[in-house]
């Protein structure tokens, strides 16, 4: 629910209660006086029947209320002392409702020439339920036009005091840290939200100079350590062939090398990726796929006879991508190296190459990866020692940049898909 | 032969120097901007390796002032940088080469060898070691003037082992050099041995007074019979 609706419910929650009071007050108070007024008319009109009777005594024969308002009769002196005026409610026939309806009765008592006489004056009524029906609807719609009245007021001006703070939220939204670019923040007078611009302001600069200082870290000790791996690798040469060495001191020099190289491989794809994510690769041109591939299986080709893996290629549409093409390379390259290097002796490496998506299917352990961490850097399977576990990471750092999707999935062999 | 080695890393330009010494090259360094200037510009060299990062100025500079200069010295850029605008750069201003450190020995020698070759003999040099001829150029081989007939990568393994003779040429720098180097991260380099077997049958076939000895643990020695 939207920060405006919300403050909306309550303020419609709290109306509903106020008004509902506010009505019964409204209307116990109204009634009161509307009494009030029937009782001063009756009580005005007995004093002018009582008038009118000196004058003329035929009124003291109306009996019956008939088309008249009043009806006299007359009573005895016992009866008639210590009465006093009485107001009741009471239904009546009307003819016009062809309804009982309700009807305001004063009973009172006067002489008369010596005489006690009983009046019986009505006044019609306000019909309650009509009363109540009226002041529901008024109220109702006293009701809705203040709410309606709130989301406008909600919509034009707390909308307008917002904006500032949507104006941050759309700015947080669209961060992205890699990007490193901010959007402009939003002049506003309001000291709260100059609060919150300046707070996200300065998170958001700390943020990019944080993840810029780690790129720039990995990518200098990348740098950094080429020299003295360069310098102890072309020693341990140097030191290989500088005299008779027995087998044994040559297989630990050996030893030491490999893990030198294995070093290097590992520090120059740190750098790749790296470079990757910094979008230094920019000059971009039309690769044709099919093409790549081919000529990378080409380049494998002696470690895939040597590995007796049989390789089917399905590519019967030209693919062209615009990309830099050492990337389109070392996509490529990277998919079908980790394809070869899990293979197994005699295995099968399907290779199905289509406008939509680049699919590379082999054989390998025969156990599901892990989805979520495959193409996470240094995710590998104890058994390949020699594997950097930057490969798929590279994959997916170059997909990643010319917005392809990478997914991984098993059914009977490792499957990597590349949607373009 | 002459060779300046413009190094900065002391080490680095130490190891240099005995490794093209054992190739029977004159050596000579420098390990800055002024001191490389000074020497290119007072006398000539066969072959430069020429560091970019060095200490009061970059290696690019220096190719800028060989142009200027009309120099024809073969230039190779050694750097830690691995940048590919350093390397278009410096290809562009006339480097013949650009080797990304870290390197193998075996790697640089192969590369010094070309550019020296290309330089000196217009690539008109047949390789010749016993009685084994090489045609770099045309990618022919003859043993005691008889064609020997090896398939690309056989031929490559020959020449990468005769331009770097008497050393020893570690697994992963042949990998990398013949079959490129995507080759890195593979799980083992056997594959390698399978093709190291047949070149060695068809040298002995051919009475080739040649012969490449496995070193154990590193990778193999091309010794002359």
């Amino acid at each position: 629910m939207k920060l405006l609706n919300y403050a909306t419910s309550y303020f419609a929650a709290l109306l509903l209660v106020v008004i509902s009071g506010w009505a019964a007050l409204f209307y116990i108070n109204m009634l009161d006086e509307i009494y009030d007024s029937i009782d001063d008319g009756l009580e005005n009109q007995k004093l002018l029947v009582i008038q009118k009777a000196a004058q003329d005594s035929t009124v003291l024969a109306q009996a019956e209320f008939e088309e008249g308002y009043y009806k006299i009769h007359e009573v005895s002196l016992a009866w008639a002392r210590g009465k006093k005026d009485l107001y009741q409610d009471t239904l009546m026939y009307m003819q016009n409702e062809k309804d009982f309806e309700p009807v305001r009765l004063l009973t009172t008592v006067f002489r008369h020439n010596g005489r006690y006489y009983e009046m019986r004056l009505i006044t019609s009524m306000v019909e309650e339920d009509d009363l109540i029906e009226d002041l529901l609807y008024s109220l109702l719609w006293l009701y809705l036009g203040l709410i309606a009245s709130i989301l406008v007021l909600n919509n034009l001006l707390l909308k307008r005091i917002w904006k500032p703070f949507y104006h941050i939220l759309r700015r947080l939204q669209h961060f992205k840290l890699e990007e490193a670019k901010t959007v402009p923040v939003q002049k506003t007078n309001i000291a709260e939200f100059q609060l919150l611009n300046q707070t996200v302001e300065k998170l958001l600069q700390q943020n990019v100079a944080a993840y810029q200082n780690q790129k720039a870290l990995i990518e200098n000790a990348s740098h950094e350590l080429q020299t003295p791996l360069a310098i102890s690798l072309n020693k341990l040469e140097l030191l290989a062939e500088s005299q008779p060495l027995q087998e044994e001191q040559l297989m630990q020099i050996g030893a030491v090398m490999e893990n030198l190289e294995r070093l290097t491989r590992l520090n120059k794809s740190l750098l790749l990726l790296s470079k990757i994510e910094n979008r230094q690769f920019t000059q971009a041109e039309a690769v044709s796929l099919p093409n790549l591939v081919q000529k990378t299986l080409a380049d494998f080709e002696d470690q895939l006879k040597y590995k007796a893996v049989s390789v089917e290629v399905e590519a019967t549409e030209e693919v062209s991508l615009q990309m830099n093409p050492d990337l389109a390379a070392m996509l490529v390259m990277n998919l079908l190296k980790n394809a070869l290097v899990h293979n197994v002796k005699g295995g099968f490496l399907r290779i199905r190459l289509s406008r939509e998506a680049l699919v590379v299917e082999n054989a390998g352990k025969e156990e599901p990866l892990e989805e979520t961490k495959v193409f996470a850097r240094f995710y590998k399977d104890a058994s390949s020692q020699a594997s950097t576990g930057l490969g798929l990471s590279i994959v997916k750092a170059i997909c990643d940049l010319y917005g392809f999707q990478v997914t991984y999935r098993y059914q009977q062999g490792h499957t990597f898909i590349v949607a373009f | 032969m002459k060779i300046l080695v413009i190094e900065d890393e002391p080490e680095m330009q130490e190891t240099l120097v005995r490794s093209l010494q054992q190739e029977q090259y004159l050596v000579e360094t420098a390990c800055d901007y002024e001191s490389a200037l000074e020497k290119v510009g007072l006398y000539a060299y066969d072959c430069i390796l020429l560091d970019i990062n060095l200490p009061g100025g970059s290696g690019l500079e220096i190719l800028e002032e060989l142009k200027k200069q009309q120099k024809t010295e073969g230039v190779i850029i050694v750097s830690a940088r691995n940048s590919v605008d350093d390397k278009i750069q410096g290809l562009e201003l006339g480097a013949d080469d650009y080797l990304p450190k870290p390197f193998h020995m075996a790697e640089l020698h192969a590369r010094v060898k070309s550019v020296l070759r290309r330089r000196k003999f217009e690539g008109q040099h047949l390789h010749q070691l016993q009685n084994v001829q090489i045609d770099p150029d045309k990618h022919q081989v003859w043993v005691a003037g008889q064609e020997l007939v090896l398939n690309r990568k056989e031929f490559d393994i020959l020449l990468y082992l005769v331009t770097n003779k008497d050393r020893l040429v570690s697994k992963t720098a042949l990998a990398e050099h013949v079959w490129g180097d995507y080759i890195d991260q593979a799980d083992n380099y056997e594959f390698i041995y399978s093709q190291i077997k047949n070149l060695r049958k068809k040298l002995k076939d051919h009475a080739a007074e040649l012969e490449i000895q496995a070193i154990y643990g590193i990778g193999y020695k091309l010794v002359t019979a």
